[in-house]
């Protein structure tokens, strides 16, 4: 095949043109999944590719899940107040099967106070309630990692 | 740094976050996928394609669930493919058959994968089987591929599957709708679901008179293939066994008969196939390199002035016209 074909055939994929693939999943125990539908809804219409595995997710199951799909975001919806507990517990399951690359953002109740302290475990942003949806979609097209392998 | 083995190495090893990160360069075209194909292509061919098909709704992934515990219960290595459909509008997607299927998060002998449609159309996503190959060197056997949720006339999955499961769901129009032409006439087995509903017996019953209404006698010829119908419940977890049952019959069928090596064939034609229309329609529309243009022809048309049909004629002609020069071209002096 001669380099001229290769280029017209199969042009490179630059990385911001392909589509970003995102999870969007909810841990814990409570029921409340229509923020979690809300921020599906949103990344899909801003060209996402969302995976929506809703609600009652354990840490285990979102690092499965993050794994497998190769997605390049975490989202997490919470409203249990568990924050302090699962998050932590997610970020180690993420990093156990390698997947600590993946940008990972929260939404939901989680009390200013808390904030920093969830920064600091590697969460990379906080979306409170009253977020305005084009923000947290123009961060995750900010932040979302570029990657680099050989075949 | 020291060099670490590509992701095609890994994959062989068993690596299966880079089995997930190469799927993702696979989807998208790009160079690493296509070279890391190259390199798995050979060790493919091992694995049985099997391909669920059906309405929205008509309960695949709860199928294909079902499906992953009878294969893991023998040892089988499961992967699945889960298509979902794009936006037209915007390119987004929302990919919800992983969750019929989230009971088997901790379990390494299954790899669910889903896939964005992006508009390919037939309820497959352009690189499913590019996707299905990368499973297949990986060691995953069965590869089940699930389509976007289809109608009467989706009937690609059957260029590319080894057996295609046609699903069909009770309650969805009178026994006229087993006469039409089209996704019915594909199924390797047709699968009525549901069928803890009454009204699954009656469209059973219809699928398998339908089946009588040739005027070919029923002959016991073994070259040819008497599609079942089988009746699932994924509720009550009945005729799932069965259906195990007729897929593997049907694949000692392929075997037997000498159809595999056929269907092996049309399946490889297909994705050639495929991918030439792809890359001639991408050459068409990026070339400018003479005054009928693609956006030129395109605005006749619109104008009335060519017909669709000899605005393709035209911008077909003028590619073979530049590739007969590029040939030349390269002939050596």
């Amino acid at each position: 095949m001669t380099d001229r074909q290769d280029d017209v055939t199969f042009p490179a994929t630059p990385e911001r043109t392909r589509p970003i693939r995102v999870l969007v999943a909810k841990p814990g125990l409570d029921g409340h999944d229509r923020g979690a539908k809300v921020l599906a809804r949103a990344f899909r219409d801003a060209g996402f590719e969302v995976i929506y595995t809703g609600l009652f997710q354990t840490p285990e199951m979102i690092a499965s899940a993050s794994l497998q799909e190769d997605v390049d975001v975490v989202g997490l919806s919470i409203l249990s107040g568990a924050h302090m507990t699962l998050f932590p517990a997610i970020m180690e399951a993420l990093r156990q099967v390698g997947r600590d690359d993946a940008l990972v953002i929260a939404g939901g109740t989680i009390p200013d106070e808390d904030v920093p302290l969830v920064k600091a475990m590697g969460i990379a942003e906080v979306f409170g309630p009253g977020t305005l949806l084009q923000d947290a979609i123009a961060f995750v097209r900010d932040h979302a990692p570029v990657r680099e392998d050989l075949p | 740094m020291a060099t670490r083995p590509g992701l095609s190495a890994r994959v062989l090893d068993g690596d299966r976050r880079a089995l997930a990160r190469l799927l993702t360069y696979i989807e998208n075209d790009d160079p690493v996928g296509l070279t890391a194909l190259d390199r798995l292509y050979p060790h493919t061919g091992k694995a049985h394609l099997i391909g669920i098909t059906g309405p929205p709704g008509g309960g695949k992934s709860t199928l294909v669930n079902e499906l992953i515990r009878s294969y893991r219960a023998v040892g089988k290595q499961v992967a699945v493919i889960a298509i979902d459909p794009s936006s037209p509008l915007t390119g987004g997607a929302t990919l919800g058959d992983r969750i019929r299927m989230l009971e088997w998060y901790d379990d390494p002998g299954v790899f669910i994968r889903s896939m964005a449609s992006r508009r390919f159309g037939g309820g497959l996503a352009q690189n499913a089987l590019a996707v299905a190959h990368t499973f297949d060197a990986a060691g995953f056997d069965p590869i089940i591929i699930e389509t976007v949720g289809t109608g009467q006339d989706e009937v690609g999955i059957a260029r590319l599957a080894h057996t295609t499961l046609l699903v069909q769901v009770p309650g969805m129009g009178d026994g006229v709708q087993t006469l039409k032409a089209g996704a019915l006439e594909v199924g390797d087995i047709i699968v009525v679901t549901k069928s803890d509903r009454p009204e699954s017996s009656e469209l059973a019953r219809d699928l398998r008179s339908l089946q009588t209404l040739t005027f070919e006698h029923p002959v016991e010829d073994a070259s040819v293939w008497k599609v079942p119908v089988v009746k699932t419940s994924s509720l009550r977890r009945e005729g799932i066994a069965q259906l195990v049952e007729a897929v593997a019959d049907h694949r000692a069928w392929l075997d037997a008969s000498g159809q595999l090596g056929r269907r092996l064939t049309e399946i490889a034609a297909t994705e050639v196939s495929t991918r030439i229309q792809m890359a001639l329609v991408a050459m068409v529309q990026g070339d400018h390199s003479h005054d009928a243009t693609f956006g030129g022809m395109i605005e006749e048309v619109v104008a009335r002035r060519v017909t669709p049909q000899r605005a393709a004629q035209a911008l077909v002609a003028k590619l073979s016209a530049r590739d007969d020069d590029a040939t030349q071209d390269a002939v050596p002096g």
